[in-house]
């Protein structure tokens, strides 16, 4: 009993703050998705073709590659003295593209959390149907209205399974930043550090690791209720989701 | 002119290289009730969808309550507001209750107050019947009852001429009589209306016409009376003969 006690001691300050890095990355990254991806959603639904053209470039391509890849070149890619250069040809500041470790990992994980939540918007406007759309328009709804009376209620109803899946991954994802050694080091991160001065991985990891789960159940749950509550009967995902 | 509440002249649509209306024409007056037959794959929805600007007509003119619609700068969503249109499959706003689906058209679009537009939904569900389930959410309701609140919706925005595309074809057999119902009183109310139907009791109880087209022109019309039972060609009388037989002669 002693023994935990003085392991908690030991260990959750560190962990602690961790957490606290963890939870405020993943909420900003979801945040910075949202904002990108709904969007990007709407415009692979309605824009036009060249619109549409960019938005699933941009899609695909952050799908498409490892988020690891991402990250390191947004950090390292980035800031290479040559790019640096170019921008100074043109007038900007050299220093613009050197981020540092919190903002590059905050720019990868929103960038890579938007193209997802694009997908997961798309799905949720297309399976609420054309004929809705075609029934406001025929009452003299504009587009604009339509979309925003219409079809965005549903749709936002209908992404909250898949956003919830999509919070729960990025707390797990945002993980990955360790390797840009913040200042001020995610859960994971902390639990580097601690492993190489007093814990081992066996003890360490299923702790950590548990840390995750709890935050994850948390997510999932809260989430649950909230589609619980905003439920209404008929409105339902009719698609099949891929 | 200015009898006509809707004039319809020389329209047509392609889609790809297939015509699909080659030059309709077609003139209705106030308080007339159109019923419109033909085979499959004919135009029957794509002149009604032409009449509110769903579809754009490639050529031709429409003209609703002296004001011709497709005239280049014509304002669409204000044209839409006049002409009312009934689905198939209902297309009710499914996150809303039936009063908001009935309300949000003089809302959104008409920016009728509140509590006016409250009082305007309520009264169109009383014509369709269906106060009682005000609070309810399409999902909730019968395809009879969901196809009455897609009317009261179209109502609401007191249209000049109503269009129905085939309004009972998606419902059981016990639940289409409701909707003719309603329908046979908003003929008797004198709405002006644009009815694609294979219901043929409907047609001959309260149409004023019946018009039969055949890929992409109306080839016969008339009142009912003249269709059913002196029919000028060939086809009106064999398409008569098969919807008949399909749908049952008319109820009574
Ligand atoms: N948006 C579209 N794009 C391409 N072709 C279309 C489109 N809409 C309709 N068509 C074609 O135009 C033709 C006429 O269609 P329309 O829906 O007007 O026929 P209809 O008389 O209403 O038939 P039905 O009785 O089956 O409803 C059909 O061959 C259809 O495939
Ligand atoms: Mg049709």
């Amino acid at each position: 009993m002693e023994g935990l006690t003085d392991f908690w001691n030991m260990v959750w300050p560190e962990l602690g703050q961790g957490l606290g890095v963890t939870l405020q990355l993943s909420a900003s990254a979801l945040a910075i998705g949202l904002v990108i991806g709904l969007p990007t959603a709407l415009a692979r639904v309605y824009g036009q073709r060249w619109l549409r053209a960019l938005a699933t470039a941009y899609v695909d391509l952050l799908r498409g590659t490892p988020l690891l890849v991402q990250l390191f070149f947004i950090y390292y890619g980035l800031a290479d003295p040559n790019i640096g250069q170019l921008f100074a040809n043109v007038g900007l500041p050299k220093s613009l593209l050197v981020l540092s470790p919190l903002t590059a990992a905050l720019l990868a994980l929103g960038l890579n959390s938007g193209a997802y939540q694009a997908e997961y918007f798309r799905g949720a406007i297309q399976a609420i149907g054309s004929g809705q759309m075609l029934a406001a328009r025929a009452l003299g709804m504009s587009r604009l209205q339509a979309i925003v009376t219409v079809i965005m209620p549903q749709a936002l109803r209908l992404a909250i399974a898949p956003w919830s899946n999509e919070a729960a991954y990025m707390v797990k994802y945002t993980s990955v930043v360790y390797v840009l050694g913040l200042t001020n080091p995610d859960l994971f991160g902390a639990a580097k550090r601690i492993m190489s001065t007093h814990y081992n991985q066996m003890v360490m990891l299923p702790f950590v690791g548990s840390i995750y789960l709890v935050v994850v159940l948390c997510i999932t749950w809260v989430m649950s209720k909230l589609e619980t509550r905003l439920r209404i009967p008929g409105l339902e995902m009719e698609v099949e989701r891929v | 002119m200015a009898e006509f509440i809707l004039r319809v002249s020389n329209l047509h649509k392609t889609y790809g290289d297939l015509e699909v209306l080659k030059g309709v024409s077609l003139d209705v007056q106030q308080g007339e009730v159109l019923v419109i037959i033909g085979p499959s794959g004919t135009g029957k929805s794509t002149l009604l969808r032409c009449i509110n600007l769903l579809t754009r007509p490639d050529q031709g003119q429409i003209w609703v309550d002296g004001e011709e619609i497709t005239a280049p700068h014509a304002d669409i969503n204000g044209i839409r507001a006049k002409v009312g249109m009934v689905f198939q499959d209902f297309n009710l706003f499914t996150h809303m209750t039936v009063l908001d689906n009935v309300m949000t058209g003089p809302v959104k679009v008409k920016k009728m107050p509140q509590e006016q537009a409250h009082e305007l939904a309520l009264f169109e569900l009383g014509r369709v019947d269906l106060v009682d389930k005000a609070s309810s959410y399409p999902g909730q309701l019968s395809g009879g009852q969901k196809q009455r609140a897609a009317i009261a919706r179209a109502l609401a925005m007191n249209p000049k001429v109503m269009l129905f595309d085939e309004p009972t074809s998606a419902l059981d057999p016990e639940l289409i009589g409701e909707v003719l119902e309603v329908m046979k009183t908003l003929a008797r109310e004198h709405m002006t209306m644009l009815v694609v139907t294979h219901e043929m009791g409907f047609a001959k109880e309260v149409s004023n016409r019946i018009l039969f087209m055949e890929k992409g022109n109306i080839v016969e019309e008339g009142p009912p009376a003249q269709l059913f039972y002196h029919p000028q060609r060939q086809r009106t009388r064999e398409f008569l003969g098969k919807i008949t037989e399909l749908y049952g002669e008319a109820e009574k």
